[in-house]
């Protein structure tokens, strides 16, 4: 179970986290401009890292704010935290 | 001859506290501080238990957690346990065990027969045997001649509970290394918090059976000075009965606290077993090692035992296996036991040490008198029901050369660090070639491992080394003393077929050796071909002596065959200790409605949706269900019936751009909404699938209130939550989820407007001055309330929120103010009986995980709206514009019978099997206004279809029915403005 460092609450256990899945993600439009690839690729592709994982997670039983969390997903070490909406920074590792 | 008792000594019974308790069937005496297994060694008993396959005689054969042939069923009736290792149980006042792998009995197993075809049920014997048919009539009998103890046929009445914890410093083991580790780590950061849990009663480890002195005291005069030094130290909590049984990510660990287990069941208050979640700065892994069993034929008969459960029986209980005794080594440490039994006045037939230079131990054993063969090993234990005698023969042969009488055989193959905790924290494991065992090597996070657990056994090493660690620091572990080598069993040897390795699993050397001949080399395949350390002890004892075998076998050194992987639990833990308290009605709490005591008082029968609990309809004494539904409807369409609607989902959302937010949530156009109106309104997911609908009221420009179905405002609000957050972060607007804040009733039928203003309100309840889809606000029976005109029933309709607190009382104002006017109390069934007969979609069931808005008549609302919404674009892929697609529409029986099953197939008119369905049913009823069956499906271009016959399809059973228009009832809405 992560220790997972909210920005605004401080280190919780995972269990009052939600992921929310890869970030960083653009959400294509206006909708009758996207073409059906575009689209496919926004809802269903994902990059799935054996490496550092930029992810959002929602601290769903505490302040409820997302944040973004860089994370390796061979150790579960978790790289950096930082909040939504703050530019995609380099590597944290 | 077998176990016995001394008169004196033991250093954690408690003589001057005798317990009685029974075993099997017969009352025996034990003592305070005794275990079951050191009690039924001291009272002689000697076989403790049925192997598992064969069902072999099994006698003690550990003293810890070790121990795989004493698995015991404790108690009986609610509050029994199965497969407890009678090593781990306290004895305590009246205790009841029993073996769990005997039939009839323990003396006598009607299943040994089994034995005597050893030869024919080899690994993977069921694998290759049994197939589908033939194995559903061996199952039965198989299922019952395998397996261990018989799960608890009642309730667990026992209560388990959860807690959390932090600490700086977490130490696991209190032997030498624990106890050096704690302190040092204390002294050190003095404002650290340093938890020490111990999985045993006491604290000490080995400390309390070894003789080795440690600088310069006895080992229990070191252990009490060491306790006394922590017990200063105000940093420092020890915690026992306490087992770390996993680690996991950033630091947790799973801790099991056996709170009550040690009492007798009478005597047992709170909660039996706690399950502790501790994060931990940092730990340090004191778990000490398992010796290693020697392999040879008949390596399980009772009075086969590890050489260091004999001296933790002897210095710790008292107990003595026997009286004659041949100890089998390849290493030291057994010589300290040979010792130590010699002492107690045992006749130490002979040591046979593998090695053929045993080094200083064995001279002092022969200084002793004691005979010590060199670079011997155990070929044969003889005996019936326990060992008679021990045949031995030289390592590189398989002749025996010599037969030693003795009633008692110890063995000792060097020793296996329990590395269990630091592989879970996902550290490297080393082969370490001198002691033939895996040890810790790199750490994966803030952790150490220290003591035997780290392969180090000699004291003064140990303290220099766990001292380092508790400050901290690494030291480089002192080089490894080697073991001596093992016997190596040739391919077809016959002696492998009773040289047991795992002795819970009943895998012998053998079976091993089958497993290599069919090419299942891999360790873990072995370990699943021939079960190998699957049992309930993991492979503690057998994993790293198969690998020898196997090493041996192909020739292969074995950090190249490697090891299985380490997962949690250590030793099992209770299925109760992890639901903690979430079982029963507490494992999902249901909701209850404001007015929840009244609808009780008016026989509602309560049932459980969507986590709340609610009125499915009230029977009266002499109704069935369908009757007590029909009844509801015609109240409502007749005259006037109250439902209460509180768990509706009710979202505030308010802010500047709150209309521009909605606009982007909904199918439905928002912007062009007047204040003090509702519009209907449907949501989407991203995948453009139908999500969730509902009313939407605009209480102000910049503030809306939004409904949504019933056991799903949590879900919206916090999707509501993420689009603001992570998409749409410009936009000013708050939301919060008030499902709870407002108890609402629903006024339904032609009556509901006198009914009330009869109520007493301010608001101006005119059909002109609030009209239907109107949001009103005011007083209610004296009471703030918030009033929305819609209607999923169809008739003339409000929904009256008011402050939660205010629930039940308006509840009973409106019963009151209805009486004169027949007003009836309905439930949800009544409900959706009449959300079908006017053709209200309802998420969930008339919609699933394919279904677009288009799917469901959509298609117009979405054309009017330009603007982009959840979903939209996904509503334009091209299998959503497909023209085949399955749409909902009304289904009309025309065969005079019945309702139609919900979820039978649509079929067309000409079907004669069920092959090709068009679609299925997703709402059906009888309506009791329209006197005949209504339903509605998804069918396929159903909208298309209106008039068309078809034949419905249920297991079997035909119908024959019509696509018809879903509004069954009232179409024009006429009776929806009363």
């Amino acid at each position: 179970m992560l220790l997972i460092d909210c920005p605004y609450c401080g280190p919780r256990s995972e269990v009052e986290f939600r992921c929310g899945g890869e970030s960083h993600i653009e959400r294509p439009g206006p909708h009758g401009e996207v073409s059906d690839e575009a689209w496919a690729d926004y809802l269903f592709y994902r990059t799935n890292p054996k490496a550092e994982h930029r992810e959002r997670w929602l601290h769903a039983a505490g302040c409820r704010r997302w944040f973004n969390v860089a994370r390796d997903t061979v150790s579960h070490r978790i790289l950096a935290v930082y909040p939504m909406g703050s530019a995609r920074p380099e590597s944290a590792a | 001859m077998s176990g016995f008792r001394r008169s004196s000594g033991g250093t954690t019974i408690d003589r001057g506290r005798p317990l009685s308790f029974r075993w099997a069937g017969k009352s025996y005496q034990g003592f305070a501080g005794d275990t079951l297994a050191s009690a039924l060694l001291a009272n002689s008993v000697s076989i403790v238990g049925r192997s598992f396959k064969y069902h072999r005689p099994r006698g003690l054969f550990g003293a810890g957690l070790e121990e795989a042939n004493a698995i015991v069923q404790l108690e009986a009736g609610d509050v029994t346990v199965p497969n407890l290792k009678a090593t781990q149980v306290e004895l305590y006042d009246g205790l009841v065990a029993g073996p769990v792998n005997a039939c009839p009995s323990l003396a006598f197993d009607a299943m040994s027969v089994n034995g005597l075809f050893k030869r024919f049920i080899p690994a993977a014997f069921y694998y290759k045997t049994f197939f589908w048919p033939h194995w559903r009539w061996f199952e039965p009998a198989i299922r019952h001649a395998a397996g261990l103890g018989v799960a608890p046929s009642l309730p667990d009445p026992d209560a388990y509970e959860h807690r959390y914890d932090h600490c700086d410093v977490l130490i696991v083991g209190s032997g030498m290394a624990g106890l050096a580790a704690a302190e040092s780590a204390a002294l050190a950061t003095p404002d650290a918090r340093v938890l020490l849990v111990e999985a045993d009663a006491v604290t000490g480890g080995s400390l309390l059976s070894s003789d080795e002195p440690i600088e310069g005291a006895t080992p229990l005069a070191w252990r009490e000075a060491a306790l006394a030094r922590l017990a200063r130290l105000p940093n420092v909590e020890i915690r026992t009965r306490t087992m770390a049984f996993g680690f996991y990510d950033h630091g947790l660990v799973g801790l099991s606290e056996r709170v009550t287990d040690h009492l007798p069941p009478r005597e047992r208050h709170g909660a039996r077993q706690r399950l502790w979640k501790l994060r931990c700065g940092r730990a340090i892994f004191a778990t000490g090692a398992f010796e290693r069993p020697i392999a040879f034929a008949g390596n399980d008969l009772p009075g086969v035992m590890l050489a260091s459960a004999a001296q933790t029986y002897l210095r710790r209980y008292a107990a003595l296996p026997g009286r004659r005794v041949a100890v089998c080594t390849n290493n030291d440490s057994a010589y300290e036991t040979a010792l130590a039994l010699h002492e107690a006045g045992i006749a130490i037939a002979a040591i046979v040490d593998s090695r053929a230079e045993p080094g200083p131990a064995a001279e002092q054993a022969k200084a002793t008198g004691l005979r010590v063969i060199r670079g011997a090993a155990p070929i044969q234990a003889k005996g019936r029901r326990r060992v008679a005698a021990l045949a031995i023969g030289a390592l590189d042969s398989a002749r025996a050369t010599e037969t030693i009488a003795c009633d008692t055989v110890l063995t000792s193959d060097g020793w296996n660090p329990a590395v269990h905790l630091h592989s879970q924290s996902g550290g490297s494991l080393a082969y370490d070639d001198g002691l033939r065992a895996f040890l810790p090597a790199a750490a994966a996070q803030a952790t150490a491992s220290v003591g035997a657990g780290a392969g180090i056994f000699d004291p003064g090493a140990i303290i220099a080394h766990a001292s380092a660690a508790g400050r901290g620091e690494t030291c480089p572990p002192p080089p490894s003393s080697p073991v001596g080598p093992g016997r190596h069993f040739a391919d077809g040897d016959l002696a492998a077929q009773t040289a047991w390795l795992d002795f819970q699993n009943d895998v012998t050397v053998a079976d091993v050796q089958l497993a290599a001949r069919e090419n299942f080399r891999s360790v873990e395949h072995l370990k699943r071909y021939t079960t190998l350390g699957m049992a309930s002890d993991q492979g503690k004892t057998s994993n790293v002596s198969g690998i020898h075998v196997l090493s041996s076998l192909l020739d292969k050194p074995a950090p190249a065959i490697g090891t299985t992987k380490f997962r949690p639990p250590f030793d099992p833990v209770t299925i109760g200790s992890f639901a903690g308290r979430s079982v029963g009605g507490d494992l999902m709490p249901l909701a209850r409605g404001a007015a929840h005591e009244d609808q009780v008082g008016l026989g509602a029968q309560m049932e459980p949706y969507g986590g709340w609990l609610r009125p499915a309809c009230y029977r009266r004494a002499d109704e069935s269900e369908a009757q007590a539904i029909s009844r509801e409807v015609l109240a409502v369409r007749r005259a006037v019936g109250l439902f209460e609607a509180s768990p509706l989902g009710k979202i505030e959302v308010k802010g500047p751009d709150a209309a521009e937010f909605l606009q982007g949530i909904y199918v439905n156009a928002v912007r062009s909404l007047k204040v003090g109106h509702c519009r209907y309104g449907l949501m989407l997911n991203e995948h453009g699938i139908v999500h969730d609908d509902g009313v939407f009221a605009r209480i102000a420009d910049d503030h809306f209130l939004v409904g949504t179905t019933s056991g799903h405002a949590g879900a919206i609000a916090d999707t509501f939550e993420e689009w603001l957050q992570c998409e749409w972060p410009q936009l000013r607007v708050m939301v919060e989820n008030v499902t709870t804040h407002w108890a609402v009733m629903n006024l339904a039928g032609p009556k509901a407007r006198t009914v009330l203003a009869a109520v007493g309100t301010d608001i101006d309840l005119s059909a002109n001055a609030f009209p239907h889809m109107a949001y009103r606000e005011g007083l209610v029976g004296g009471v703030p309330a918030r009033i929305e005109r819609v209607s999923f029933t169809g008739e003339l309709s409000y929904e009256v929120a008011v402050p939660w607190r205010y629930g039940a009382s308006l509840w009973t104002a409106m019963m009151q103010a209805g009486e004169a006017h027949g007003i009836t109390s309905f439930g949800v069934e009544a409900l959706m009986v009449m959300r079908i007969e006017k053709g209200f979609l309802h998420v969930g069931s008339d919609t699933d995980g394919t279904t677009y808005p288009q799917d469901v008549g959509f298609g117009p609302a979405m054309a009017k709206k330009a603007a982009d919404f959840i979903g939209r674009r996904s509503t334009m892929r091209p299998d959503a514009t497909r023209d085949d697609r399955r749409q909902l529409v009304g289904i009309e029986v025309t065969d005079g019978k019945g309702p139609l099953e919900t979820g039978a197939h649509v079929l067309p008119a000409d079907a004669v099997s069920p092959g090709g369905s068009e679609g299925w049913i997703t709402s059906s009823a009888f309506s009791p206004t329209l006197e005949r069956p209504v339903a509605m499906g998804l069918v396929a271009r159903g909208a298309s279809r209106l008039g068309q016959a078809v034949r419905v399809w249920d297991l079997g059973k035909w119908r024959e029915a019509r696509i018809v228009d879903p509004h069954f009832y009232d179409p024009q809405g006429e009776h929806r403005d009363g």
